[in-house]
């Protein structure tokens, strides 16, 4: 079942752990800025989910499950640091800033990215699998050749983990000592394929193969997740090179909005990951050992609603872009089939812009 | 005119040294470009005059070369990636299309993608498989990037300055077996723009267009021709995405009959582009179809028969004679 290395501080029961190697450094304030941070990007997802259902986003990924392995990892992140992101990394995005109605974007269709990657320090959803990490590794040898104190971190799951783009950067990242962090998150299903199909070795082991360290973090343990990556990027930044970290967790939801996981797994499974669930656990410490009032969590869930009715609002209020802006941004310099195709798309009365 | 003669090696060499004098952003990145020099010799002495953070040996892995380049790219540097040969950049492929050609607009232009990807291509140099490919008509198809070839020593040294310095994401073709030829390079400055076509040589009967190693068998064709008594035209793309077709239209104008030499096969190819737009734009000034010269529909052959594979001056006046002869 749990590997016996297993890094965790927090049982699903939401009683503390000692761990020989790490111990949490967060104070009360701060873990229940945790918890918040976790019921806000859960019932976002649930929004966008109900949002997708009533016909208004193409697809959506949920993450439900993943919440502490995205918040531990995404509140240990430095501001200076940059994140390299797939399609459902929706709890990081929000740890770096991004608002929530720029993540919708690429799910209603109306924008390949959705949000200003060099403003928040978070890149562009990456859709063909394990080619971010690569863009990590090459980000972290420009923040080498800077001589800066900052680290890149890449997202990933079980899934492109086979990928050979992530294996590459595996080999990169070890041969030049950059100051990367691959961050997997491993959710048991590459939609319908499980992980036991991807690697047939604990896939944080791998990082050994390449020379560099490997850690498997309880990633639905936020206390835990938290300061591992944060060592993690600590080591990166001053010149110890990578880490992968291994956020062992499970995706409870679908795939995506057009998957249906009934089909190749079993409710009992599912069962066994709700009772390990991320953000449960947290109150449960929260309240026993910081006596965390029922009026705070009501507190919590309220301002998420307000939050997820606001992007409702906004998500409805994204309309169709004018035709004409496929052309921008095509090229960073003018280019004459750009012009040409703007100029047939007002001759033909597809859009009324102006050249 | 401060002119010199050297090898298109060297001048691209000399580009190159320019280039990483011009700005410390820029980085080389290849397999084995730093203490070798390249395969080709092409960034010979750089790393020791530049450093191993800017010259950069890489593992084997092509796809890394690209993709590290990208992250590179939204640090603020400007890498150019060396490709070994043609044939090997296809583990590359998924991040020259994928990423490097659409990220620009993935990020709403916060992203600036400036690169050069540098490809040894085409054939004529006796090799195995694999290293004597024309995979330029893959490239140009794809929204994002831009392709450009050399064909001379002088166009050599200024086109990797100018694709170094362009702010889209350039694929630079280099015909490998055109390095160890010599030209005048003029230091003080550059021909012509990088995304201009170039009139090598004037003629009225026929207007011949190609790229690359095909430029010198093109202007061997135009002399025998001439010889023969058909004054062809002889017109170098030397930007393959997007073409400069208004100097191709220009000249097709005048002669009124278009021959495309090419070393891919033709199917699908920059031939192919330049013969539909130039038939529309000049429908009645040709006085016969255009005729594209191009490598048969086949693997690259064993380079023991690749003379048979690759357009000759015989199979390009072959083409002149058909386009001269031809009666509506």
């Amino acid at each position: 079942m749990i590997d016996e290395e297993l890094v965790q501080l927090l049982t699903p029961e939401g009683e503390r752990v000692q761990n020989a190697d790490y111990e949490s450094t967060l104070n009360g304030d701060e873990i229940f800025g945790l918890y918040r941070d976790m019921v806000i990007i859960r019932r976002l997802c649930n929004e966008s989910t109900s949002l997708q259902r009533q016909g208004q986003l193409a697809l959506w990924a949920p993450i439900q499950g993943q919440e502490a392995a995205q918040i531990g990892a995404g509140r240990a992140l430095a501001p200076m640091d940059f994140t390299f992101p797939t399609y459902r990394e929706h709890g990081i995005a929000w740890c770096r800033g991004v608002p929530p109605e720029n993540m919708l974007r690429l799910f209603r269709a109306v924008s390949n990215g959705g949000w200003d990657p060099q403003k928040y320090r978070h890149s562009v959803p990456t859709v063909v699998l394990g080619s971010q990490t690569l863009h990590a590794v090459g980000y972290a040898m420009g923040i080498q050749r800077d001589g800066a104190e900052e680290a890149a971190m890449a997202f990933f799951g079980d899934g492109a983990s086979s990928q050979g783009d992530v294996l590459e950067a595996f080999v990169w990242a070890a041969s030049f000592n950059a100051p990367v962090v691959f961050f997997c998150q491993n959710n048991q299903w590459g939609i319908s394929t499980p992980s036991s199909v991807q690697s047939k070795i604990p896939l944080y082991h791998r990082a050994h193969g390449f020379g560099f360290p490997g850690v498997r973090v309880d990633g639905n343990d936020v206390l835990a997740v938290y300061e591992v990556t944060k060592r993690a990027l600590d080591s990166a930044r001053v010149g110890g090179g990578p880490t992968l970290i291994e956020a062992y967790t499970y995706r409870i939801g679908a795939h995506t909005t057009s998957d249906d996981p009934t089909r190749y797994r079993i409710d009992a499974e599912v069962e066994v990951w709700k009772h390990r669930d991320p953000v449960e656990r947290v109150k449960a410490l929260l309240a026993r050992e910081y006596k965390v009032k029922n009026s705070d969590f009501d507190d919590v869930a309220a301002e998420a609603d307000a939050m997820a009715l606001q992007l409702r609002d906004d998500v409805l209020a994204m309309s169709r872009p004018d035709p004409l802006t496929m052309f921008d941004n095509a090229y960073a310099a003018p280019h004459p089939l750009i012009d040409e195709g703007r100029r047939d798309m007002i001759d033909l009365g597809i859009s009324e812009g102006s050249l | 005119m401060a002119t010199t003669t050297m090898t298109m090696a060297k001048a691209l060499n000399e580009g190159l040294r320019k280039a990483l004098d011009a700005n410390p952003k820029v980085l080389l990145m290849g397999e084995d470009i730093g203490r070798l020099g390249g395969v080709f010799r092409i960034t010979d002495g750089l790393q020791k005059d530049f450093g191993e953070d800017r010259v950069i040996d890489s593992p084997l892995a092509e796809s890394a070369i690209v993709g590290t380049a990208v992250g590179l790219a939204i640090r603020g540097y400007r890498a150019v990636c060396e490709i070994q040969f043609d044939g090997f950049v296809y583990p590359a492929f998924d991040q020259i299309v994928s990423q490097v050609a659409k990220l620009h607009k993935r990020s709403d232009g916060a992203y600036k993608m400036a690169m050069v990807i540098r490809i040894p291509f085409q054939g004529g140099i006796g090799a195995i498989e694999h290293h004597s490919e024309s995979p330029e008509p893959y490239f140009a198809q794809t929204a994002g990037l831009r392709v450009v070839s050399c064909s001379t020593p002088n166009d050599a040294y200024w086109m990797i300055q100018q694709s170094v310095a362009h702010d889209d994401p350039i694929i630079f073709c280099e015909p490998k077996s055109r390095y160890w030829e010599k030209g005048e390079v003029d230091l003080e400055g550059p021909p012509s723009g990088l995304f201009d076509a170039v009139v090598r040589r004037e003629g009225t009967d026929v207007t011949l267009i190609g790229y690359g190693a095909s430029m010198k068998t093109a202007l061997r064709a135009a002399e025998t021709a001439q010889a023969e008594g058909v004054s062809i035209e002889v017109i170098d793309a030397r930007s393959i995405a997007p073409l400069d077709l208004g100097v191709m239209a220009k000249s097709v104008e005048k002669t009124g009959r278009l021959v495309i030499v090419q070393e891919s096969p033709h199917t699908a190819s920059v031939g192919s582009e330049i013969v539909a737009e130039l038939t529309q734009r000049c429908f009645y000034s040709l006085r016969a179809p255009g005729v594209r010269v191009s490598g048969y529909h086949v693997p690259y052959p064993p380079t023991r028969i690749e003379e048979d594979y690759r357009p000759t001056v015989d199979r390009i006046l072959d083409a002149v004679d058909r386009v001269m002869g031809f009666e509506s």
